[in-house]
């Protein structure tokens, strides 16, 4: 359940809309931030607001990179694997971290503050090797330093930030 | 500094509004309602030799000419900044200095071509560039250059943000368009082009952040200043270059249409890193063939880059140095393709992971000549895809066959990389 704040807020961006649906990416970017993840019960409420099928909300949400169709840690780690992060990053960033974190990548740590993933160019590639931990964008990374980064995010989970 | 796009920056934060307006920012608007038709302001970027800075190069103005004057109904403008191509970065740094160039020249189009209301569909991780946005509207709005009646002329339009979920194929136009109306974002047939049925099925015109920025200046001065800006007689203006790799100062850069690319290497980004040096690039994103070390002094422009067997792209430049496998640069890019199909068509969705397994065959040591001869004709079969993205996807992988044969039959012959990176 959402709170009524959660639901006249979307129910009037729903309004604002041109048609309907074309408030969806808002919406389930909503949900996902009140869940941590787009739930079953996220995608029942996505349709009621947009007034679509469950299965034409599903649709959307298997499609796009930062929609989590699955539970993850309180904060995404993607870490860009595109040509330009490649050239300084080589393939083994992202396994490094994956053997640092103890876990394999697409799993979550144990104390459920991070999943990691790989991800499509972040649009930061003069400042290559990059990585986002949830909104936050790391440049120029080494194993060293990311591993410092990660451990700043950790440190903000436990405080309650973003 | 170059002297149009980067003109307003400052230092390591955003321009203001006042700043912007002191530059000479909104004098364009202001002069183009008052003095000139849409008719008028669209000749203008015609005559400029203005061409797409997404990746496609085509002319702007031409392009705005295709909407019919005439239908009845609401007509769109789209800003494509959605900028997922790997090793492209301008918009975001462009949008991160200062944001009020996009939005007096989507004024400025919407003038143009009749538009009532636009979109800026923006991507994920692109935050701040809208939140810049959002401010740069809510400005505009209170200081009359934005909404209703703009500048006490009877022309009135507005502009909306739209924040994407981060997917690649967004920024194919088509797929945007879907994309905005909240549908799932395959591409759509052409034709029927955007122009005459776009979004909602109205006449829309999508063009990129910096195709757009580049409109009040090409206003404010003029179409023959703004040609006389690049380097070479056949281009017209200023490009925003960003290039990343192997080089000492990866940066992105204003510089002119028409710059050599050993210029671009040496002096914007002090050369390659030491240790290394040039053996290629991609010149404009990852869908753009390689040029190599005969090119070093081509000048950049879209036609030239053209002729040379590639395409100027985006201007986003990722370079190579001497110790870096082809090979496996290629497989990097054709995987990341593979990953970002929709889906929608066989050849993209099948013929994409098969040439990646062929290339990690090659790569791993394992390939047969046979192998190469299958690369061969993929190239040829990925263009019968329903899009763009799975030719754009084979672009390297012909740059890699006819650049790089050599070093293809190396990994077949001797069965192993003969590169040591990893
Ligand atoms: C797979 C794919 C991705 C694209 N991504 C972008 C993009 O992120 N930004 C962009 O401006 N154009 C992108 N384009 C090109 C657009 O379809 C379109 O040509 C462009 O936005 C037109 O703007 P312009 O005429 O100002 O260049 C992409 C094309 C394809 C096929
Ligand atoms: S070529 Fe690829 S991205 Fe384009 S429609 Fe076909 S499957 Fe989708
Ligand atoms: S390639 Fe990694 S940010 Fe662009």
């Amino acid at each position: 359940m959402i709170p009524k704040s959660l639901e006249s807020e979307l129910q009037a961006r729903v309004a604002h809309a041109i048609t309907p649906r074309e408030a969806a990416v808002d919406v389930m970017k909503a949900l996902q931030v009140h869940y941590g993840w787009l739930t079953d019960e996220a995608v029942a409420e996505a349709a009621e607001l947009l007034g679509l099928a469950t299965l034409q909300v599903e649709e959307l949400a298997t499609f796009y990179e930062m929609i989590y169709r699955r539970p993850v840690g309180k904060k995404v780690i993607h870490v860009c694997d595109s040509i330009a992060c490649w050239t300084l990053a080589g393939e083994t960033l992202l396994q490094q971290l994956a053997e640092r974190l103890g876990i394999n990548v697409g799993e979550t740590t144990a104390d459920g503050c991070f999943t990691l993933l790989p991800c499509c160019c972040l649009g930061n590639c003069t400042e290559a090797p990059t990585m986002m931990v949830g909104d936050n964008i790391y440049n120029r990374l080494t194993l060293q330093t990311a591993l410092v980064y990660i451990e700043g995010e950790r440190r903000l989970i436990e405080g309650g930030l973003r | 500094m170059g002297p149009l796009l980067f003109r307003h920056n400052r230092p390591g934060r955003v321009v203001t509004f006042g700043e912007y307006q002191e530059g000479g920012g909104f004098a364009a608007l202001t002069k183009a309602l008052q003095e000139y038709s849409p008719g008028q302001v669209q000749q203008t970027v015609i005559d400029s030799g203005l061409r797409g800075r997404g990746g496609a190069g085509f002319p702007t103005g031409r392009k705005w000419s295709f909407v019919p004057r005439d239908l009845p109904g609401p007509r769109w403008l789209i800003c494509n900044c959605d900028e997922m191509e790997p090793g492209t970065c301008k918009d975001r740094i462009l949008l991160e200095a200062n944001p009020y160039s996009l939005v007096e020249g989507m004024v400025l189009a919407c003038y143009a071509i009749g538009v009532r209301h636009a979109f800026i569909f923006i991507r994920r991780g692109y935050e701040q560039a809208a939140a810049n946005l959002q401010r740069a509207l809510a400005e505009a709005r209170e200081a009359g250059l934005l909404g209703s009646n703009i500048n006490g002329s009877d022309f009135s339009c507005d502009i909306e943000v739209h924040l994407s979920a981060g997917r690649y194929i967004c920024g194919e136009e088509t797929a945007l368009m879907n994309a905005l109306e909240g549908k799932r974002a395959n591409p759509r047939a052409k034709p029927p082009f955007p122009a005459v049925k776009g979004l909602w099925g109205g006449p829309t015109v999508v063009n990129n952040v910096e195709s757009l920025a580049n409109i009040p200046d090409i206003i404010l001065n003029g179409a023959d200043w703004f040609k006389s800006l690049a380097r070479i007689p056949a281009a017209a203006g200023t490009k925003l270059f960003s290039i990343s790799g192997h080089v000492q100062q990866p940066a992105c850069v204003e510089l002119p249409l028409g710059v050599p690319l050993g210029e671009l290497i040496d002096t914007a980004c002090g050369g390659m890193r030491s240790g290394s040096s040039f053996k290629s690039c991609l010149p404009g994103g990852a869908s753009t063939p390689y040029l190599t070390r005969e090119h070093w002094d081509l000048p950049l422009d879209f036609d030239t880059v053209a002729a040379a067997g590639s395409r100027l792209g985006t201007g986003g430049l990722v370079v190579f140095d001497q110790d870096t496998c082809m090979v496996r640069a290629t497989l990097n890019l054709v995987r990341f393709y593979a990953r970002e199909s929709c889906g929608w068509c066989t050849p993209c969705r099948e013929g994409l992971p098969y040439v990646v397994n062929m290339l990690q065959k090659i790569e791993a040591g394992e390939g047969s000549m046979e192998h190469i001869a299958i690369l061969q004709d993929h190239v040829k079969y990925l263009n019968y895809a329903f899009c763009a993205l799975a030719p754009g996807a084979m672009g390297p992988v012909e740059g890699l066959l006819r650049h790089f044969e050599g070093e293809l039959l190396e990994h077949v012959i001797g069965q192993k990389c003969p590169y040591k990176r990893a």
